[in-house]
């Protein structure tokens, strides 16, 4: 469980985070939606100890991430940020071992070895292991990323916009495999997502935000609502029913 | 896993290669012409080797690290000013304390006074820079270089206020020339970088999860802030051993460095480390012996190795900073 106790994050003078509390709980995929400048990311960077929180704390299965030992968190959350870019020439099953160095601190095992080649099976990434990541298409490389944190093998799993860059195909595909990770393997995934109608789709649970504060949250049934979204994102949405899907329209 | 296997294969065969290459420029320089009083000339020779071998492990593994963490190909310690500092430092101290008060504290203790007011000022002016101005190279580099400036034109302006004794003295330092350092703080540095070299071998897979970025090593369980902080202080004692032996050496961590890169095949630290260091040695010693035997212009190579280096920098720059 991710336990967010009133935390509140000030940029320079300007809040982006204002008291929010919440709580995430064990398994399942929830996404945080919200308009540019909710304040999604800053508080995925302040659950990930990425980022310092001004006030309030949060505790992950009751572990404050800022006091718990760094290494230690590491084996139980792990976080994929947006912007990816390195400086070194990696390829894709150098970067999926990283996810094993909480673990074997650089020199990888046999149980290491399983572990990528298993999150490299799982994201189909087996023929493109010894590809470099430049020589990759983008999506084969958000794929990479993601198999990485997957081989970090923590319960918690957290994502900031992982379906950025990816075109249709590839957006549903990442969506199927972060659903499976959790019915299957069993982690908490956490997203921060703008398309909502992914978020209805995929998610178990929403948390909406709006100028750095919870505004709402819910099943996706509860918050897939025209009245909700419409406070939420100051535009006009209609939510139809498809196929037995919430899918809102606003374009 | 067999293309894997390959690639660390024929980076470790670049290592052994450039190991090789090295150890016979180290050979060739001290026998080469061995004419006259041999014990002389052989232990003149073996001071300068090491001198040499000094220079090339400091920049080498100072300018790794720092573009490791700071995450970047093209910023190196001497081109923020880090050399400028330590110049600027040991301006102040004989200006300060003349250049009669040093025999009191001794070479080395002079130096390790000197390095730990470098290790102070450089936690104090840089630490926070790497952290909040990441984003920016350029800004970064702007301020590298005005922050080198000023160290320089300060350090001038005490040097024109010095007596005649104490700028005869301060000169020795600060050119760049590879016979006059002193055997006992060869010793010394020696001693500081095979120690320095031992604990940066254990933490050779840290460096390459800082080389994914602070959010990266941040997941992946690294204290980031602490790692910052050990390499900052390494780096300051790397720049004070090669810039007490020899002077400011501006562009050579950048020129080998960037030479390890693109020969090693490996982004690993493991590989890198011995890459960039051999080539150091074999740039400085080889170097030496070709302009000294071949073209026979002895003193000239920190010259000729700061405008290969230079025009690498400015090559980079065009090249690989989106403007």
């Amino acid at each position: 469980m991710i336990k967010i106790d009133n935390v509140s994050k000030k940029y320079q003078t300007i809040p982006v985070l204002k008291n929010v509390n919440a709580t995430i709980s064990q398994g399942g995929v929830t996404a945080i939606i919200g308009p540019n400048g909710a304040g999604k990311s800053t508080l995925l960077s302040i659950i990930s100890r990425l980022l310092l929180a001004d006030e309030g704390q949060v505790k992950i299965q009751n572990m404050d991430v800022v006091n718990t030992p760094s290494d230690k968190l590491a084996t139980y959350l792990s976080v994929l940020r947006q912007e990816n870019r390195f400086t070194s020439r990696l390829t894709v099953f150098e970067l999926v071992g990283f996810g094993r160095y909480p673990y074997s601190k650089g020199r990888l095992n046999q149980d290491d070895l399983a572990h990528i080649h298993r999150a490299l099976e799982f994201l189909n990434l087996t023929e493109y292991k010894d590809r470099f990541l430049d020589e990759l298409s983008g999506g084969q490389r958000q794929r990479a990323y993601v198999a990485m944190v997957l081989c970090q093998d923590t319960d918690y799993v957290l994502l900031d916009e992982p379906l950025n860059n990816l075109d249709m195909k590839h957006a549903v595909a990442m969506m199927k495999q972060l659903r499976r990770a959790a019915d299957e393997l069993g982690k908490t995934i956490v997203i921060v997502i703008h398309d909502i109608n992914f978020a209805s789709v995929y998610s178990d649970y929403i948390l909406a935000m709006k100028d750095g504060q919870l505004v709402y949250q819910g099943s996706p049934k509860k918050i897939m609502n025209s009245a909700i979204l419409e406070e939420i994102f100051d535009t006009p949405v209609k939510i139809e029913n498809i196929h037995n899907q919430n899918i809102a329209i606003y374009y | 896993m067999r293309v894997n296997q390959k690639r660390h294969i024929s980076s470790r065969k670049t290592v052994l290669l450039l190991l090789a290459i090295a150890t016979f420029c180290v050979i060739f320089f001290m026998t080469f012409n061995l004419k006259g009083n041999i014990s002389y000339i052989l232990t003149h020779r073996v001071w300068i080797a090491l001198t040499m071998i000094l220079v090339a492990f400091s920049a080498a593994t100072s300018t790794l690290l720092f573009q490791t963490v700071t995450n970047n190909r093209i910023l190196t310690p001497s081109i923020m000013g880090f050399e400028s500092l330590f110049v600027l430092i040991q301006t102040v101290v004989i200006f300060f304390i003349d250049a009669q008060g040093i025999p009191y504290i001794g070479i080395v203790g002079k130096f390790i006074f000197e390095s730990l007011l470098l290790i102070l000022f450089s936690l104090f002016l840089y630490r926070g820079l790497f952290t909040k101005l990441k984003q920016n190279l350029h800004l970064v580099l702007l301020i590298g270089i005005i922050l080198g400036t000023l160290f320089r034109s300060f350090s001038n302006l005490l040097q024109r206020l010095m007596t005649p004794t104490e700028f005869a003295v301060l000169q020795s330092r600060i050119f760049a020339t590879f016979t006059r350092a002193e055997p006992v703080l060869i010793v010394f540095s020696l001693v500081i970088a095979t120690a320095i070299g031992l604990f940066l071998w254990r933490m050779r897979f840290r460096f390459d999860v800082l080389a994914l970025g602070r959010d990266n090593a941040i997941n992946l369980g690294i204290d980031y802030q602490k790692s910052v902080t050990i390499i900052l202080l390494l780096v300051s004692v790397l720049v004070s051993i090669s810039t007490a032996l020899v002077g400011p050496f501006t562009f050579l961590g950048l020129l080998i460095a960037n030479l390890a890169y693109s020969i090693s095949g490996s982004s690993q630290h493991r590989f890198l480390l011995p890459t960039a260091f051999l080539l150091g040695v074999i740039f400085l010693v080889g170097g030496q012996m070709f302009l000294e035997h071949v073209l026979n212009m002895v003193g000239a190579l920190s010259i000729v190795i700061e405008f290969i280096g230079g025009s690498l920098f400015i090559f980079l720059i065009l090249k690989k900073v989106p403007m």
